[in-house]
C-alpha cells in the first residue's frame, strides 16, 4: 500500500502542477489590454496603473509566474476587483455551501441508483431493468439547465413542495440536490448494473455459491463488492463534474456557493476571483480522483499501480 | 432487434432534426429575431403556434434556428476534436518512446480537469462567440479520441497484417492511414456519437451562462436562459428548446448504444 501510495503522488505532483499552469495561463489569454478588460474604458491611466501593478502585470510572464506559485503556497488567491476582500476569504465562506450540495447530491445518487442497478441485474430482462434503462437514459440526456427549471416548476409552482431558490434548511437543499443527483445517478445506474452482470457469472461468485453461502452475502460480499470497483471510477468523475455542474444548478437555484460566485465573477469580469473559484473547483477535482485510486486499494486488493 | 430498432429511432429523429436546420429559412414560420412587443409570451396561436417570448419573437422558428447552433457547434467540435486527437494518437501510439510518455502526461493533465470548468473559463476569458465555444470545447474534446486511438494502435501495430506491412516496406503514414484507420473506426463513429451529443449539450450550458453565442442569436442553451425569468406565468418558454435539446441528446445516445452494441466495442 506505501508502495502505491507513492506511486499515486508522484503522478499527483504534475498533475496538480499542471492545472495550476493552466489556471495562471488561463487570465493571460484575455485579447487586448486585460487591465483595460477588467476595469472597463471609462477607467483612469492611474487606476489601470494601479491594477496592473496590483496583478504583477508590470512584471516579466516568469517573474510573474514565480510570483503566482510562492503566493498560492501560503494561500494567498489574490484580491477582489470589486468586493473589496481577499479570494481566498470570499471562497472560503462560499465553499461549505457548495461542499453541501455536491454531498447531499452525491448520497441521493447513491441512494437512488443502487437499488436500482441491483434490481435491474438481478431481474435481468424484465420490467425492472427495463425502467431503470429507460430512467437512465433520460436522465443522461436531459440537461441540468432544463432539469432544474422543470423540477422548480413541477415541485415549487405547482406541488409548492420546496422554495424555489436560496439556500436555509432541508427543504431548500431539495431541489438543488435532486438536479445535479439525476444526472449521476443516471450514469451509475449503467455502469453498476454492466459491472453486476459481468460480476456474477465470474467463477469465485459460482463459487461462493456452490460453498452454500446465503444469496445476501453472495451478493454483498462478493458481486457488488468487486462490481463497486468500475463504479467507483465513474462517481469520483461524477463527484468532480457534480463541483463543476454546481455552476448552473447553483445560478439555477440562487445557491450561495463557489459555483454561483464564478459565474457572478465572469459577470463582473473580476477575473482574478474567476481565476481563484476556477483554481479551487479544479484542485478538489483532482483530489478527489487521488483519493478514489486509494480507495480502489480498500475495494479490491488486487489493483496494482503497475497495472 | 431491440438494438437494430433503437438505431433506426435514433437515425429517424437525427435525421428530421439535421433537415429542420439545414431548411430552417424555409420551415421556420417566422424571422426568429423579428421582435413584436404587441404579441409578446403568447402561449398558442395559429400565427404562432409554440407562442412567443418576451420580446414577441416566434419561439418555433427560434427553436428551428436554435438546432442549427447546436449541430453546428457540436458537429465542429467533433471534427475538429477527431482530427486532432487522430494526429496526436496515432503519433504517440505508432512512435512510442518519450513522444507517447509526453503526449499521455499531457493528455493526464488536460483529463484532470472538468472539462465543462475549463470551457467556462476558456469563453469567459475569451468573450462569447461561436468559434471560442468551438475553441473551448476543443481544447479537452481532443484527450479522449487521442487516448482510444493510441490505446488501439498499441494493440492492433502487433497484428500480423501490420507486420506484413512494415516488412514490405510501408512508410508509416500509409500503414495508419490504410491499415489503421479502417480498424478505428468503428470505435471513433461511437466516440464521435457520445462526443457530439456531449457537445450539443456543453454549447447548451454556456449558452446557458450567457458565454455561448451572442444574442440575439437563438440558441437552445440562451432561450432556456431567457425563459428561467418566467416560469411562472410562460413555462412554455422552457419547455420546447429544453424538449428539443432532450431529443436531439437522447437521439445521440439510442445511436451511440445501438452502434456500440453492433460493433461489440467498449464504451467505457
Amino acid at each position: 500500500m506505501t508502495h502505491y501510495l507513492h506511486q499515486r503522488l508522484l503522478l499527483l505532483v504534475p498533475t496538480l502542477f499542471g492545472a495550476l499552469t493552466l489556471v495562471f495561463v488561463l487570465i493571460h489569454l484575455i485579447p487586448g489590454d486585460p487591465v483595460e478588460v477588467m476595469l472597463g474604458e471609462t477607467a483612469t491611466a492611474a487606476d489601470k496603473e494601479e491594477l496592473r501593478r496590483n496583478l504583477g502585470f508590470d512584471q516579466p510572464l516568469s517573474a510573474q509566474y514565480g510570483s503566482f506559485l510562492i503566493k498560492l503556497a501560503a494561500g494567498d488567491l489574490g484580491r477582489s476587483l470589486y468586493e473589496q476582500a481577499s479570494v481566498a476569504e470570499i471562497i472560503r465562506a462560499r465553499l461549505p455551501a457548495t461542499l453541501q450540495l455536491a454531498l447531499s447530491a452525491m448520497i441521493a445518487a447513491i441512494l437512488i441508483s443502487f437499488p436500482l442497478a441491483v434490481l435491474a441485474a438481478v431481474r435481468r430482462n424484465s420490467w425492472v431493468d427495463r425502467l431503470a434503462l429507460l430512467l437512465s437514459l433520460l436522465g443522461l440526456s436531459m440537461p441540468n439547465f432544463w432539469l432544474g427549471p422543470l423540477l422548480m416548476i413541477v415541485f415549487s409552482i405547482q406541488l409548492g413542495w420546496a422554495p424555489v431558490s436560496g439556500r436555509g434548511g432541508l427543504s431548500h437543499l431539495f431541489l438543488p440536490a435532486l438536479t445535479l443527483a439525476l444526472g449521476m445517478a443516471a450514469i451509475v445506474i449503467r455502469i453498476l448494473r454492466a459491472s453486476l452482470l459481468q460480476v456474477m457469472h465470474e467463477d469465485y461468485v459460482q463459487t461462493a455459491r456452490a460453498k452454500g453461502l446465503s444469496e445476501q452475502r453472495v451478493w454483498l460480499k462478493h458481486t457488488l463488492r468487486n462490481a463497486l470497483v468500475s463504479t467507483l471510477t465513474i462517481m469520483s468523475l461524477q463527484f468532480g463534474n457534480l463541483l463543476a455542474g454546481s455552476l448552473i444548478t447553483e445560478t439555477i437555484f440562487s445557491w450561495p456557493g463557489i459555483g454561483r460566485l464564478t459565474v457572478q465573477a465572469i459577470q463582473t469580469r473580476d477575473y482574478p476571483l474567476v481565476q481563484g473559484c476556477v483554481l479551487v473547483i479544479a484542485i478538489s477535482y483532482v483530489l478527489v480522483n487521488f483519493f478514489t485510486d486509494l480507495l480502489y486499494k480498500l475495494v479490491d486488493p488486487r489493483v496494482a499501480y503497475d497495472k | 432487434m431491440t438494438s437494430k430498432l433503437w438505431l433506426s429511432v435514433g437515425v429517424m429523429i437525427l435525421l428530421v432534426l439535421a433537415t429542420s436546420a439545414l431548411l430552417a429559412p424555409v420551415l421556420a414560420p417566422h424571422d426568429p429575431m423579428r421582435q413584436n412587443l404587441a404579441q409578446d409570451l403568447i402561449t398558442y396561436s395559429g400565427a404562432h403556434p409554440l407562442g412567443t417570448d418576451k420580446l414577441g419573437r416566434d419561439i418555433l422558428s427560434r427553436t428551428i434556428y436554435g438546432g442549427r447552433i447546436s449541430l453546428i457547434v457540436g458537429i465542429s467540435t467533433v471534427a475538429l476534436s477527431l482530427t486532432i486527437g487522430f494526429v496526436i494518437g496515432s503519433l504517440s501510439g505508432f512512435c512510442g518512446g518519450w513522444v507517447d510518455q509526453a503526449v499521455m502526461r499531457l493528455v493526464d493533465i488536460l483529463m484532470a480537469f472538468p472539462g465543462i470548468l475549463l470551457a467556462i473559463a476558456f469563453t469567459a476569458v475569451l468573450g462569447p462567440g461561436l468559434d471560442h465555444v468551438v475553441l473551448a470545447l476543443c481544447l479537452i474534446g481532443w484527450t479522449s479520441y487521442a487516448r482510444l486511438v493510441r490505446g488501439e494502435i498499441l494493440s492492433l501495430r502487433e497484428r500480423e497484417f501490420v507486420q506484413a506491412a512494415r516488412a514490405l516496406g510501408c512508410q508509416p503514414k500509409r500503414i495508419i492511414l490504410r491499415h489503421l484507420l479502417p480498424n478505428l473506426l468503428p470505435p471513433l463513429l461511437i466516440q464521435a456519437t457520445f462526443g457530439l451529443a456531449a457537445a450539443i449539450v456543453a454549447e447548451g450550458s454556456l449558452s446557458f451562462l450567457g458565454l455561448g453565442v451572442e444574442p440575439p442569436t437563438p440558441s437552445w442553451g440562451s432561450m432556456l436562459n431567457d425563459g428561467r425569468q418566467f416560469l411562472l406565468v410562460a413555462p412554455h418558454l422552457t419547455t420546447y428548446p429544453g424538449l428539443a435539446l432532450m431529443v436531439t441528446v437522447l437521439a445521440l445516445n439510442l445511436v451511440g448504444d445501438a452502434l456500440q452494441d453492433r460493433l461489440n466495442a467498449r464504451r467505457y
